[in-house]
């Protein structure tokens, strides 16, 4: 009974921070209230016991994209008129798409048979040695691992991705370019000039 | 206890809410990069909610896939729009017609 209760408070403020998020007049909001959604979102997958992804998401998520998300928002200077302006043109095919969606899924699960599972019954209990995070590393290491590697090798990727579209050279940056100071000769740097001496006039 | 369609129905709540965020934030990149983080986190409910109440650990395992490959996704997507507005000084979808897509 708590646990539903829970379920019913943590789904309230989830879906009330999602309708916040895509309203909100200043990105800095949305950026924030994602936060929000992604944390009540952990405490959820806490509730249905998928503890270690529930972690992940709060680690991974609200400490590092959230973080780069904010980051980037208040980073550029951006000219908020002008990106609202028309905001409402398409908000009534947007509600109805969203409204559309809504009716299909639900009606979907909610009709008995319709997934080929009982959607109304709850869950078997866990017993009380069960640990998430040893089931899902024994298939992660075994089952998955070159998917597992692979997505490791994704990441890397996505980091010489990001930095190489983002670093750029300034004119007039200063900076030390050791491999040319060591290559450098004497030859490079002085002249030398044979002349006869002057007269003492 | 919590039901597997009580899940699915917020996650499809959810899921809509996040279309409709990409139909009225059409011209502002950050938004929309923003609602498929939020798609994505519906698509994940899902996954998680299946894994759980059908007892195969699989599903988690994808949930944990789709989590990387998300992290990927908006880190490049951030990239990409610190580049996009340091050569256009602008975000807005509307003004990058150079591709007259």
């Amino acid at each position: 009974m708590l646990v539903e209760i829970l379920f019913y408070v943590f789904g309230t403020i989830l879906v009330a921070s999602a309708f916040g998020l895509i309203v909100a007049r200043n990105p800095v909001y949305s950026a924030l209230l994602l936060v929000l959604c992604f944390v009540t979102s952990a405490a959820i997958w806490l509730l249905i016991e998928a503890e270690f992804l529930a972690i992940v998401l709060v680690l991974v998520y609200v400490g590092a994209v959230m973080v780069l998300f904010l980051f980037v928002v208040m980073m550029l200077d951006i000219d908020l008129v002008e990106l609202r302006a028309g905001f409402t043109r398409f908000a009534w095919l947007g509600w109805i798409t969203a409204l559309a969606v809504i009716f299909e899924i639900v009606g979907v699960v909610w009709a008995r048979g319709g997934l080929g599972v009982d959607a109304t019954k709850s869950p078997s209990g866990l017993p009380a040695d069960y640990s998430n995070t040893l089931e899902l590393g024994r298939v992660l290491y075994t089952k998955y691992v070159y998917p597992f590697e692979l997505a490791a090798v994704l990441l890397l990727v996505a980091i010489v991705a990001a930095i190489s579209l983002t670093m750029r050279s300034r004119p007039g940056h200063k900076v030390q370019d050791i491999s040319k100071q060591v290559a450098v000769r004497a030859a490079d740097r002085i002249r030398i000039v044979k002349m006869d001496a002057e007269k003492r006039s | 206890m919590i039901t597997l369609a009580q899940l699915l129905t917020l996650s499809g709540i959810l899921f809509s809410l996040s279309v409709a965020g990409i139909f009225l934030n059409r011209k502002n990149v950050i938004l929309l990069l923003m609602c498929v983080e939020l798609l994505l986190l519906a698509a994940n409910f899902n996954f998680i909610a299946f894994s759980r109440y059908l007892g195969d650990i699989h599903g988690q395992v994808f949930v944990f896939f789709v989590l990387t490959v998300a992290a990927a996704e908006s880190a490049i997507g951030l990239a990409i729009l610190v580049v996009l507005f340091r050569e256009r000084r602008t975000i807005n979808v509307e003004d990058l017609n150079t591709l007259r897509g």
